[in-house]
């Protein structure tokens, strides 16, 4: 596409635009975030897969599918939270509230269902607005937001529970409708699965086709040059996180159908896993680039290495040290392709 | 306080000499606390001209722009805009009017490609039921329109409209942050120090865009430091010193030194004679203050 000229036509402008070879490969990085994690992952499952003949077998990879489908879910959400240069410590905290409130209104206080399900929705995205609240109003760093509410979230889960699971015996049945198989072919996903992989369907189309998407991005990448550029900073901050607040509240509803159950005590790793999801995937964690589908990819490459290691009967340690080393390998990643020359 | 009507020289030679000024601002008062921003300054544009704005640090430049684009409210005096009285609470209320400005900063999201970044805040939606029900955004013609643009400024070194902002050079962002502004500037483009960060080729292009918007008759305000630019295209000189205006000259009238002198005060306005050549100017020379 050499849209308006050349660029070679000046001597001067060829010397400023000659590339090295790890020049050229810098800039498809950075024109195409998720290329990286995309590579890794069918690396990792191709070495996988050679070590262990039952890692490509339908059953296994179903299985990685619906164990991804929790931080997959939340993993959307922190997308858009990290994109517009913020974090969100509390997901896991928030989910996990969010799904026995669900369940416990039900239970405990016979709401109907359906009504219970709504009642969810509506706690996770006011959990949301709650961090978005202290982080536009106040101006408090998001770190440091998320921080308090994830306590204050998890403390609030145990007081409403009183620590006790809720069984799934007693759970409508819509709340564990996600947890519903589907056979495709040889591969048994869930409703949860699929719901999970709308939820990536339509973050990607809200992301690069509608002005907020792009507000999204631009509030991230430069606040000061969004505000003058005429874009309402705070208004789209507060609506990424009533936004996000709604996803984490899905993917309770995931939760509940994936455990089979409500409990306080699941998913504690919830809140670190999503944010491996996004960093491996390819989002920059200093706001403004990235894209949704890479943390999809980063939920898929921890999946994959944890199962494949199991699978190849590597210890459990060993599997976590290596989700380390892919962190610091995508953050290093992050870094090189953001210094950009002009 | 010598003002010199705008003079029909170079410029539009179409526009015919209009009295009435597009922009006229009066007695603009302006404190931070105990410091004094601006001190009853007026202001005057006129149509079809290249209207430098240059003054001593503090003086009030900043101030006195922010102010017309709506960055920073007045906190007294009046602002007219083609006669009528106005008030500009946000920058967007500026952009309303037809009023748009490149800020120093260019206010440019470096992740985002040179469509995006033309069309931000002002994105163009699909017809029909995709646009209204979807808020789908319609790439193709931002794309189409932002390449136009472009094209019309006789910015002839970008590659591609899609290519991330944060890759282009200093003196190409800038066409970009100028082409935004030309795309949806009515009335008044405003350029705050817009070559400050550029190199000698880069600012002579920058200069050439900025007399191609005057003669396309976009009235240009031009806030610079650097005189050899300013005496290079500007049509008058507005000079400010201590939070007024004191004096508006002509790059016919008076020289660079003249100038200098009187934006530091070493030559009394009062006593300054047209094309009296240096002054007792402390600074001579027609380099930068």
């Amino acid at each position: 596409m050499s849209d308006v000229q050349p660029a070679s036509v000046d001597p001067a402008e060829r010397f400023l635009h000659r590339m090295t070879p790890i020049q050229r490969i810098h800039s498809i990085l950075h024109r195409y975030p998720a290329l990286s994690p995309a590579v890794v992952l069918i690396l990792a499952a191709v070495v996988l897969g050679a070590v262990n003949n039952r890692f490509f077998r339908p059953e296994n990879l179903s299985l990685v599918a619906q164990q991804v489908a929790v931080v997959g879910g939340l993993a959307v959400g922190q997308t858009l939270i990290i994109l517009t240069a913020g974090i969100d410590l509390s997901v896991g905290a928030v989910m996990v509230f969010t799904s026995i409130v669900m369940a416990g209104s039900a239970v405990n206080y016979g709401v109907p269902g359906p009504l219970a399900l709504i009642i969810g929705l509506a706690v996770g995205t006011l959990a949301g607005g709650l961090n978005g609240l202290l982080v536009t109003r106040l101006r408090l760093p998001p770190f440091i937001v998320t921080l308090g509410t994830l306590n204050i979230f998890t403390a609030l889960t145990l007081l409403y529970s009183g620590g006790q699971s809720i069984q799934g015996k007693d759970i409508p049945d819509i709340l564990v409708w996600t947890g519903q198989a589907i056979d495709l072919g040889p591969f048994r996903l869930t409703t949860g699965v699929l719901l999970m992989l709308a939820m990536y369907v339509i973050g990607t189309y809200v992301l690069r086709n509608t002005a907020w998407g792009r507000h999204i991005y631009a509030v991230g990448d430069d606040r000061e040059a969004a505000r003058l550029a005429g874009i309402a900073v705070n208004r789209i901050l507060m609506s990424a996180y009533l936004v996000a607040g709604f996803i984490f509240a899905i993917t309770a509803w995931i939760l509940i159908g994936r455990v089979g159950s409500a409990s306080p005590n699941v998913a504690s790793d919830a809140n670190l896993d999503s944010i491996t999801a996004v960093v491996i995937g390819g989002t920059s964690l200093f706001g403004g680039r990235g894209i949704i589908v890479g943390s999809l990819l980063g939920a898929l490459i921890v999946g994959v290495f944890r199962n494949g290691l199991a699978l190849a009967g590597v210890d459990v340690l060993f599997q976590t040290l290596v989700i380390g080393v892919l962190v610091i390998v995508a953050v290093a990643t992050d870094q090189w392709i953001r210094r950009v020359r002009a | 306080m010598t003002v010199y009507e705008p003079t029909r020289g170079t410029a539009s030679p179409d526009a015919q000499p209009s009295r009435e000024p597009i922009i006229e601002a009066r007695g603009l008062i302006k404190t931070f606390g105990s410091v004094v921003g601006l001190d009853g300054a007026d202001f005057d544009l006129y149509p079809g001209e290249i209207l430098a704005v240059i003054g001593d640090n503090g003086a009030g430049k900043s101030t006195l722009i922010k102010c017309l684009s709506g960055a920073m409210v007045a906190d007294s005096g009046e602002i007219r805009i083609e006669g009528q009285p106005t008030v500009f609470r946000r920058p967007q209320d500026a952009r309303a009017a037809g009023i748009e400005t490149v800020y120093q900063s260019l206010a440019l999201a470096p992740a985002l490609d040179i469509a995006s970044n033309i069309f931000l805040g002002r994105e163009i939606r699909r017809q029909g039921p995709l646009g209204s029900i979807f808020r789908m955004l319609d790439h193709g013609e931002m794309r189409a329109r932002a390449k136009q643009q472009l094209q019309d400024l006789g910015i002839g070194t970008l590659q591609t409209i899609t290519q991330a902002v944060e890759t282009l050079s200093g003196g190409q962002r800038q066409a970009v942050a100028v082409a935004r502004a030309a795309a949806f500037g009515s009335k008044v483009i405003i350029l705050d120090e817009p070559t400050a960060a550029l190199g000698v080729r880069e600012t002579g292009q920058v200069l050439r865009l900025i007399r191609d918007l005057r003669d396309r008759g976009l009235p240009v305000i031009l806030i610079s430091h650097n005189m050899p630019n300013v005496f290079e295209v500007a049509d008058r000189i507005h000079i400010q010193r201590l939070g007024r205006r004191v004096a508006v000259v002509t790059p016919t009238s008076h020289t660079p030194s003249d100038a200098v002198a009187i934006m530091t005060g070493a030559m009394d306005v009062a006593t300054a004679r047209p094309g009296s050549g240096s002054g007792p100017a402390p600074a001579a020379g027609p380099a930068t203050a």
